[in-house]
């Protein structure tokens, strides 16, 4: 009788103990030193994990930050203060917080771009996509149904003749347009950057060329020109890197397309509002 | 192996994964199903972590049931015994890849703990006693079926993509068009019945 009991209770309880015994050895064993500076980090951060800092969340800028792979200053939404903070736990000195934008890299309106069909469906950037790539013959073009409108909480993104438009001047940089665009055309960049390829059409130069006047033929002029070799060319487009860019303008004087544009901050939107 | 192994090993899997799916034939795990399938990429992650968690799981309580259990005559114990071995093993596969294999922790780390008490993964375990299935045949059933859940989790997953695109009525917003969805994919995987025999 008693047999029935404790033999149950015996088995049992010796698994629970000896897993018991085995989990604290094997954390023991296997431990895993957190960076104490990475926590550190990681407190005076927002913690909202959006991901304007171009990494996976909070967590992971902390510990990008700690061993040196991101830049003290690159939480945008933290801006200056956090920026302080960081390099106070770090013990460097805080560069200036250069403040960003994000920036449509398109710019084919309906007059100066194709279109493929009629799209009489729900005003969705995502849902009109969905259909053979969007209305737009340019299947990586604006699809211009403001879905990056309806995400952004400052009114600072307008929809002119099928394309939007970032009033940079409002702009916080909270990335949400960025994560709103079904086609990944909106780019966080520097407001001190005034030089952007504004296209995004990876399709070969005849093929842009046909869908769009002002695409980006990937004809490596602008490459060329550049006196920072801050202009790369990948899969047919050619991409300015803002933080080499020194804004001399010469590329913009070869480009055979305009797919290059001037952006000085107000300019943008002052001509669309 | 001889052929004749080989192919009731492949019987076993595919019948696993398509024709007593988990999921949407046993109607085991539906928690995960439903919660972690918005999104493709968190599917595949989790479906990854099941996978994982399944096979060895398999292993482990096949030996623990042959070895201990039996050996006392203590069957009526297995419930809560594979829930334990479950438990434990998750928790020290987590301790163990955080350390040597990083980036897997990173790609399964938040699923791991989601599973440990997850009713597939004891399903498997006390399926694979009934169907009295030896260690290699159990180790393979384990995995058939955690590729049957991955199956269905991303199966699930574009189904639930399109959903969200679609002008639904007020009333069935949300956790109601979902269960009408998993049920329409659930009759369409019965069609697969009979198919192994």
């Amino acid at each position: 009788m008693i047999q029935e009991i404790i033999m149950p209770a015996a088995v049992v309880g010796g698994l629970g103990i000896i897993f018991g015994v085995g989990l604290a050895y094997a954390s023991k064993k296997f431990e895993v030193k957190v960076d104490e500076t990475v926590a550190r980090i990681r407190e005076v951060l927002p913690g909202a994990n959006c991901g304007a800092c171009g990494q996976a969340g909070c967590d992971e800028f902390a510990e990008s930050v700690a061993a040196g792979n991101c830049k003290v200053n690159g939480c945008p939404v933290g801006g200056q203060e956090v920026a302080d903070k960081i390099a106070e736990i770090l013990g460097v000195e805080a560069e200036e917080v250069s403040p960003q934008t994000a920036r449509v890299m398109c710019r084919g309106s309906r007059t100066v771009s194709r279109t493929k069909f009629e799209y009489n469906g729900i005003e969705d950037c995502a849902a009109a996509a969905g259909l053979y790539g969007g209305p737009n013959a340019c299947t990586y073009g604006c699809v211009g149904m403001g879905n990056c409108v309806r995400a952004c909480a400052f009114d600072a993104i307008v929809i002119v003749n099928g394309l939007a438009w970032v009033a940079e001047s409002r702009c916080t940089a909270c990335g949400k347009c960025v994560a709103a665009c079904p086609k990944k055309i909106i780019k966080l960049v520097p407001k001190s950057s005034q030089y952007s390829v504004t296209c995004s059409s990876l399709d070969r130069g005849n093929i842009t060329r046909k869908n769009c006047d002002v695409g980006c033929i990937g004809c490596g002029r602008c490459v060329k020109v550049c006196p920072k070799s801050a202009i790369t060319l990948e899969n047919n487009l050619a991409r300015i890197d803002p933080y080499k860019c020194e804004n001399c303008g010469e590329c913009i004087k070869v480009c055979p397309t305009n797919a290059i544009s001037w952006i000085r901050c107000e300019d943008a939107v002052a001509n669309v509002l | 192996m001889t052929g004749n192994a080989v192919r009731e090993m492949i019987v076993i899997i595919m019948g696993a994964i398509l024709v007593e799916n988990f999921v949407l034939t046993k109607f085991l795990g539906i928690c995960p199903f439903l919660g972690v399938s918005k999104k493709l990429s968190t599917s595949l992650g989790m479906g990854g972590a099941v996978i994982f968690v399944m096979t060895i799981a398999s292993a482990a309580t096949w030996v623990v049931n042959k070895f201990l259990l039996v050996r006392f005559g203590l069957e009526y114990l297995q419930t809560v015994a594979f829930i334990l071995v479950i438990a434990s093993l998750v928790q020290f596969v987590e301790t163990v890849l955080k350390k040597v294999i990083p980036p897997l922790y990173k790609a399964l780390g938040i699923y791991l703990p989601l599973i440990t008490t997850n009713c597939a993964v004891l399903g498997v375990a006390l399926l694979n006693i009934q169907l009295e299935y030896n260690l290699a045949k159990s180790t393979v059933y384990g995995f058939g079926a955690g590729v049957g859940f991955t199956l269905a989790m991303i199966l699930f997953s574009g189904v639930r993509e399109r959903i969200e695109l679609c002008d639904i009525p007020e009333s069935l917003k949300g956790l109601p068009i979902t269960l009408i969805a998993a049920a329409l994919v659930s009759v369409s995987f019965f069609g697969f019945q009979g198919l192994f025999q």
